[in-house]
């Protein structure tokens, strides 16, 4: 072994030993394979502009760990977006960005983000591909310029080599390559392990408690026209009697301007709903049982309130302490324990 | 020969900026067979002035303005013969980025047109919706939003800004983030894709009662086009800086592209 490769290997070996974690398994191509859940709808994303590469799925990982996408290299997709929480922001009511200036929503789960046909509690953004762009731009989140990102990407001593393996032919880092990486790493963060979804295909350990049983079908009869499909959402955007007053926040009308939209937010997942809290746009909750608790009593009564939760003159959904309890058992069930600690998604 | 060596450099150099949309006919022939190309020049007023960025002008409200930036798409191009017959233009050849403070910008040529005597001119002042939410890879130079699309792009509102007016005005109330009275139109919306927005897309025909523009394989026909800025203040309703000194994606939009619809006025077309 000549002296050249035996810096060669000691390189190899000290560049191996920092870019893993210990209990880091090294990942294979296989498991960066996207299947679509047999009991989910097909997915929006067009994957055909964007294949999942192991390569690229990596250099997405990378980049949603990496403060470079804020102004002050503060804060990364995943400060706000931790998995254990199913890459939401648990316990914060809205996040705190750069300068630690706080938000205006409660940072959304970013889960099954193939099948969205929109992003955000105001569907501002269409595309998976668009969505990294809002957070980077907003002053209070990264508060940065794309432009500055890609120009820090294609300066650094790791990107430039990433990208090129990742998207061969291209001399240097694109913002439209930029995108597509982020967009290979959360088209991976699907959720389709937990119990609920063992039961539901009838595998081993989809096992539910007769009151979990219980609650799917009180769930299946009193919420699952929004929480729809095994998504959980019908991604609509609805009033769900949140607020008696949207003058802070009009959310889906400062999208579309049309006045119906004044007070209708996107309807989220219930998926990992426990690991969740704080729940609704504002934060508003701090337990299932306090938002179910908003269903049967604290539903608030304007122009663009949901009908189907005004139904015959009355407001909210009529819901017993017992029922309540049971509904509860069964969002439980959602829990996707496997997928808030895969380690393929997790700080690389 | 000092004038054809500027011009030759010129048209050099225009060529390269517009790789995209040119291709040079040095043929010499003057038949109806082939293609060739044509110039537009966006002529930018105020009034019946030329628009002079810091200059006064004065809106239809009788308010005094002052303009610092004037940035507009245009895009879809379609030209028509005067028998009706049209020739759309490759969508993905030319979305146009115009700003007045850039005056490569304010001329573009557009090639591969088949010879012929055109008459009409059609485009969308902005970008149409498929574009606006195609896969990002589709979306160069100007319209790539991870480049900021030229600070023509909303990200949290995925869509491109149409039509871009700031300035400023003594009638306009004091922005208390600017420090100063500050006018500021951004208007977009494409109409949404999944779920529907405001749409201020909006159409333009420019109809020459005269001259025909004679595409040939080694002409190159212009056309002349008016773009008055004071014609977003007025028709059909006329704005008050004070009462609406900025809008950006809300519904009074609307009421700003309506107006700016019909900003584009054929001069004439020279051949």
């Amino acid at each position: 072994m000549n002296t050249f490769n035996k810096i060669f290997c000691l390189l190899f070996a000290v560049l191996l030993f920092a870019s893993c974690k210990k209990d880091d398994p090294v990942v294979v191509p296989e498991d960066v394979k996207f299947t679509v859940p047999s009991n989910f709808p097909a997915p929006t994303y067009s994957f055909s502009s964007n294949e999942i590469t192991q390569s690229g799925f990596e250099l997405g990982r990378r980049l949603f760990y990496d403060p470079i996408f804020s102004r002050d290299s503060s804060i990364s997709c995943g400060d706000c977006h931790i998995s254990y929480s199913a890459f939401s922001h648990v316990d914060h009511i809205t996040s705190h960005g750069i300068n630690g200036l706080l938000g205006k929503r409660n940072a959304p789960a970013v889960q099954n983000m193939a099948w969205r046909t929109s992003f955000f509690w105001d569907g501002g953004v269409p595309l998976l591909d668009l969505v990294p762009l809002n957070a980077i731009q907003n002053p209070v989140e990264m508060d940065e310029v794309p432009a500055n990102v890609v120009r820090k990407l294609n300066r650094s001593s790791v990107y430039p080599a990433m990208f090129k393996k990742a998207f061969p032919g291209l001399d240097t880092i694109s913002g439209a390559d930029m995108l597509k990486a982020l967009s290979q790493f959360m088209n991976m963060l699907v959720s389709a392990n937990s119990r609920y979804d063992h039961y539901v295909r009838g595998e081993s350990g989809g096992t539910l408690s007769a009151d979990e049983l219980a609650g799917l079908a009180l769930f299946k009869a009193k919420c699952s026209t929004c929480h729809a499909t095994d998504l959980f959402t019908d991604q609509s955007f609805r009033n769900n009697g949140i607020l008696s007053d949207f003058t802070l926040d009009k959310c889906r009308y400062e999208v579309s301007t049309f006045p119906d939209d004044i007070g209708k937010f996107a309807v989220p997942s219930l998926r990992n709903v426990e690991r969740t809290p704080p729940y609704m746009h504002n934060g508003k909750f701090k337990t299932l049982e306090a938002v179910l608790n908003h269903y049967t009593s604290g539903v608030k009564d304007t122009p663009s309130l949901d009908p189907l939760l005004k139904q015959n003159g009355q407001l909210g959904i009529p819901l017993t302490d017992i029922e309540k309890q049971q509904i509860i058992a069964f969002l439980k069930t959602l829990t996707d324990e496997s997928f808030s600690t895969d380690p393929r998604f997790q700080h690389p | 020969m000092k004038n054809y060596l500027f011009g030759l450099l010129a048209f050099a150099l225009f060529a390269t900026v517009l790789t995209s949309c040119s291709k040079d006919g040095d043929d010499t022939t003057t038949d109806l067979t082939g293609t060739g190309s044509v110039t537009l020049e966006f002529d930018h007023r105020a009034g019946d002035a030329s628009l002079v960025f810091g200059a006064n002008y004065r809106t239809a409200n009788g308010d005094t303005v002052k303009f610092s930036t004037f940035n507009y798409f245009v895009s879809n191009f379609v030209f028509v013969k005067s028998d009706g017959t049209e020739y759309t233009v490759p969508k993905d050849e030319c979305y146009f980025l115009v700003k007045h403070d850039d005056a490569e910008s304010r001329e573009v040529t557009i090639s591969g047109i088949p010879a012929g005597d055109y008459n009409e001119v059609k485009f969308i002042i902005g970008v149409d919706s498929a574009k606006s939410v195609s896969p990002v890879d589709q979306r160069k130079g100007v319209l790539d939003p991870a480049a900021g699309a030229s600070g023509m792009y909303w990200a949290w509102n995925s869509g491109y800004i149409f039509v871009k007016v700031e300035g400023t005005s003594p009638q306009a109330p004091l922005n208390s983030s600017t420090g100063e009275r500050t006018i500021e139109y951004h208007t977009g919306l494409f109409g949404g894709m999944t779920s529907k927005t405001l749409n201020n897309i909006k159409e333009v025909e420019l109809h020459s009662h005269d001259e025909a523009a004679k595409v040939r394989k080694d002409t190159k026909p212009h056309f002349h086009i008016y773009v008055d800025i004071l014609e977003m203040f007025t028709s059909p309703t006329n704005i008050d800086v004070f009462d609406n000194p900025t809008s950006h994606a809300g519904p009074y939009s609307e009421i700003v592209a309506n107006n700016y619809a019909d900003m584009f006025i054929l001069d004439h077309i020279h051949n």
